[in-house]
């Protein structure tokens, strides 16, 4: 990845043939003609020599693309929509101006996950610590779809070891911060503090309704990815944090004795860890706590870990779909959810590789030219989900639906 | 006389309005549309506001859920009374008028800006709460019944689909569960229960029981009201213009940041402080005074002088405590001992005598509130607004010992602008040989408003150790 990935050069020709404007145009307005979805949003441009340049908003996709090609961002990030034009921000009345809708949006970031992956840390991210990024894009878009009742979910991988969430339904979009923080910890268990379990039971009663299908899906994950592909316990540090969260010291005990000095796998651990329970009689209290320990600590090795901050406020800046990655190089492409399992980071074409794929293409003149690279499924991907947004927002328009709560 | 109808609502409410307030309970629909004099309308403003401040200094104080209740409730008794329909010998409506007028007006004070909305709407849904806690169980259901809260009752058929489900939020037992009526509504009209992860969620409704039904209530008052203010805003620069109420909304949304005065203006000669001599200034100064008249003090002492506003403050503070003019004299005449008598008599003891009402206009000056010296530009100002932190920290030590433990739980309300709270933290540290503990501010969980107040509840509690030591001894 050297810096020549991301030439100026490279980004111009981007900016100017390749970026799809009008994709992005209709996902943030959710309309095919302008309005103050589009209008009053703010858009922050981060240019090359470090500096931010904020507020700035656009009338329609034509100015957009003129002001991104004019100062060639070395990315550029969307904000929430305000009571008016950001770009008149310095005139509105004192205290009038105001956010007053965004797309809820989460951000899955690799780097929290660095106390549990063995593979790599920090910027590095692998083909296998993906596996946890696939698990929890599987467990959250199930959770908000099913619980929540959101449609519109677009997931774009961020260009290097993470991945966002947008969601785009009506209701979403209009959320108070304090609505937004209300739903991050319902979707948070996990605890900053690695070596408590998670807060997630009241008193004796079983697992919450909404973490059990979690919990019978991440079941399979922890078996594969914690206990033989990350061999979690392994080490002695390890297997350390993993007796932290083991409730019976007689239990303690007696595996920190059996493991000492021997390096079994993390499999033969948990196999142990298991029939350690078994020692307590069935339907005994001290089994059934055991077990809530048990299905707690697959909670904590493999339940989402989201960057809370992103999604509680209206007003925080996430990085547009379509963007480089000044690092790698990568564009944030859309993902699919249903595919995520076979996802693949390396894949996903580098500003040089598509320019190059322009270069080679010497076919006809009628397509856009982002149609003859390899950004054509992903910018369709867009506007498929573009089109289910605005039928949506018709159907409401048209009052077809009832939405007096 | 002033209309408050400035809503932009026509008059033809009027008439649905009525005079009656057939609840307690109030979600503050309409405001009061009918005349009403500028001081009713301050003083209404005025006694809401104490409460409101109280709450406030409660949750910077970390009070408990029952202890604030308690508070609040003693507080509401005596300053914002609202009965329940079975009280006798009492102008329900009265009553409940005061208190739709005083929301109304400190609407038109705290909706100036993003911080006051936020804090008042903070307030006053926490007033609402307890007045909901504590409302006749029947009054309540009647009042619930009056308002549409778009909330859907489960059927059978469904609550019985997602009984397991139900079961793992909500602490019934089986036979509870058959009883439990449980209510659908958008899960962002009960924010809190998810944020606690309390109550099921399928597609986006919240599966709320019965007794949790509060919680959709106080979110809907919540967001109201906070849609209101919002509203009211953009109506203020249209009041803005009547120079009558802009002194006096000024004046109020200042309240918060210093807490409503008490009342220790107009009685100078309380049952407890009668005559104090000049010679004992200097003893009550270390026992009972609050911070800024201590430091009052001590400069005088260091200085042999005072600058004028120091002299005003702190000679009105003592007129207040029970100084007579006759010893007043004595005592600044004996404080200023590096000049002549001449001099004295030409440049300070008209200015004494004209605070005690016997110059001038005559009028009898009250004693400066905790909030005119909280927003006076400092010099002498209050200490923990006005000094520096390193100085104030040292000026703790050194006049009150605080342990470094103390220390810092005073710094961190200094640090939070929760001014009274620290000068009301610093009275129950020191007078903890007194029995006073935390949280009981100076006498049933009240914040310290105003110096003769901290003053005066010390020196009572004094007395009132020693007449038990006194009883003590046959």
């Amino acid at each position: 990845m050297t810096d020549n990935a991301v030439s100026p050069e490279l980004m111009d020709v981007f900016y100017r043939r390749l970026f799809p404007y009008k994709s992005i145009f209709h996902w943030l307005n959710h309309a095919p003609t302008p309005e103050d979805y589009f209008t009053k949003r703010e858009i922050a441009f981060n240019l090359p020599n470090d500096v931010m340049l904020r507020y700035r908003s656009y009338l329609d996709v034509d100015e957009f693309k003129n002001e991104v090609c004019k100062l060639a961002p070395t990315r550029f990030e969307i904000g929430p929509v305000y009571t008016s034009r950001p770009r008149d921000k310095k005139t509105a009345r004192q205290g009038t101006f105001n956010p007053v809708a965004r797309e809820l949006v989460f951000d899955i970031d690799m780097t929290d996950y660095d106390p549990i992956r063995t593979c790599c840390s920090s910027a590095e991210i692998c083909k296998r610590c993906w596996a946890f990024i696939a698990a929890a894009v599987r467990i959250l878009d199930e959770a908000i779809r099913d619980q929540f009742g959101y449609e519109h979910l677009l997931w774009v991988y961020s260009g290097r070891r993470g991945i966002h969430l947008w969601i785009s339904d009506p209701e979403a979009m209009v959320l108070t911060d304090e609505q937004r923080k209300a739903i991050v910890n319902w979707l948070s268990v996990v605890q900053k503090d690695e070596s408590k379990r998670p807060n997630i039971r009241f008193g004796s009663r079983p697992l919450p309704a909404s973490l059990k299908p979690a919990l019978d899906h991440l079941a399979y994950v922890f078996a594969d990815l914690i206990l033989v592909d990350q061999d979690c316990f392994l080490s002695e540090k390890g297997s350390e944090a993993l007796l932290r969260l083991i409730p019976d010291t007689r239990i303690v005990e007696t595996l920190r004795n059996d493991w000492a000095g021997e390096s079994s796998g993390s499999a033969a651990k948990w196999q142990a860890f298991k029939a350690q329970i078994k020692t307590y009689k069935k339907d005994s209290s001290a089994r059934a706590q055991l077990i809530a320990a048990m299905e707690d600590i697959i909670l904590q090795y493999t339940y989402p870990r989201l960057d809370e901050n992103v999604s509680k406020k209206r007003n925080h800046l996430l990085k547009a779909p379509f963007c480089v990655h000044p690092k790698t190089g990568r564009i944030c492409v859309p993902v699919d959810p249903k595919t995520i399992k076979t996802f693949d980071p390396e894949s996903v074409p580098t500003v040089a590789q598509l320019i190059a794929e322009l270069d080679n293409d010497t076919d006809s003149q009628h397509h856009s030219d982002w149609e003859r690279t390899s950004l054509k499924p992903y910018v369709e991907m867009l506007d498929k989900h573009n089109q289910r947004i605005m039928d949506h927002e018709r159907k409401i328009r048209r009052g077809a639906e009832d939405m007096t709560w | 006389m002033y209309k408050v109808e400035d809503r932009g609502s026509g008059s033809d409410e009027v008439k649905l309005h009525g005079p009656r307030y057939p609840y307690r309970l109030n979600f503050y629909d309409t405001p009061p549309l009918y005349d009403v004099t500028i001081e009713a309308f301050e003083s209404a403003a005025l006694n809401r506001l104490r409460v409101l401040a109280e709450i406030e200094s409660s949750a910077a104080r970390d009070r408990k859920w029952d202890e604030t209740k308690t508070v609040i409730i003693a507080q509401c008794e005596k300053y914002l009374p609202l009965k329940s329909a079975g009280a006798l010998n009492v102008d329900l409506d009265e009553q409940r008028r005061t208190d739709q007028l005083g929301h109304f007006v400190l609407r038109l004070a705290f909706c100036r800006s993003e911080e006051l909305r936020r804090r008042f709407v903070k307030a006053e849904t926490t007033l609402f709460k307890i007045r909901y806690e504590t409302d006749d169980s029947v009054e309540r259901q009647k009042f619930l019944g009056s308002r549409n809260f778009n909330w859907v009752a489960v059927g059978d058929q469904e609550k019985a689909e997602h009984q397991q489900s139900l079961l793992t939020y909500y602490n019934t037992k089986n036979d509870d569960f058959a009883r439990e009526k449980y209510f659908k509504v958008r899960w962002t009209r009960v924010p809190d229960l998810v944020d606690r992860r309390r109550v099921f969620l399928k597609g986006g409704w919240a599966y709320v029981p019965g007794k949790e039904q509060s919680s959709i209530i106080y979110q809907e008052f919540e967001t109201h009201l906070e849609k209101d203010l919002m509203v009211t805003a953009r109506y203020m620069p249209r009041l803005d213009e009547d120079t009558r109420l802009k002194g006096v909304l000024d004046n109020l949304s200042q309240g918060f940041l210093a807490g409503v005065s008490s009342e220790w203006n107009s009685s100078p000669m309380d049952a407890n402080v009668q005559g104090i001599k000049a010679e004992m200034v200097d003893e009550l100064a270390a026992k009972h005074f609050p911070m800024c008249m201590r430091n009052s003090h001590q400069k005088l002492r260091a200085d042999h002088r005072l600058n004028h506003f120091g002299r005003l403050q702190y000679g009105l503070f003592l007129k207040v405590l029970g100084l007579s003019i006759e010893e007043a004299i004595v005592f600044w005449r004996k404080s200023f001992d590096r000049i002549t008598d001449d001099t004295f008599n030409k440049m300070y003891k008209y200015n004494i005598r004209h605070s005690y009402g016997l110059e001038g206009k005559r009028a009898n000056y009250p004693a400066k509130t905790c909030q005119q010296i909280l927003t006076s530009g400092g010099d002498p100002g209050c200490p923990y607004r006005h000094f520096s932190v390193d100085n104030l920290r040292s000026a703790l030590v050194s006049a009150y010992g605080l342990s470094s433990a103390d220390l810092h739980d005073v710094m961190n309300q200094v640090k939070n602008n929760h001014f009274h709270v620290a000068c009301t933290r610093v009275y129950e540290i020191t007078h903890a040989s007194s029995g006073v503990k935390r949280g009981d501010g100076v006498g049933s969980g009240e914040s310290v408003t105003h110096p003769n107040q901290y003053a005066a509840k010390s020196m009572e509690l004094e007395k009132a150790k020693e007449e038990k030591a006194a009883a003590m001894v046959p």
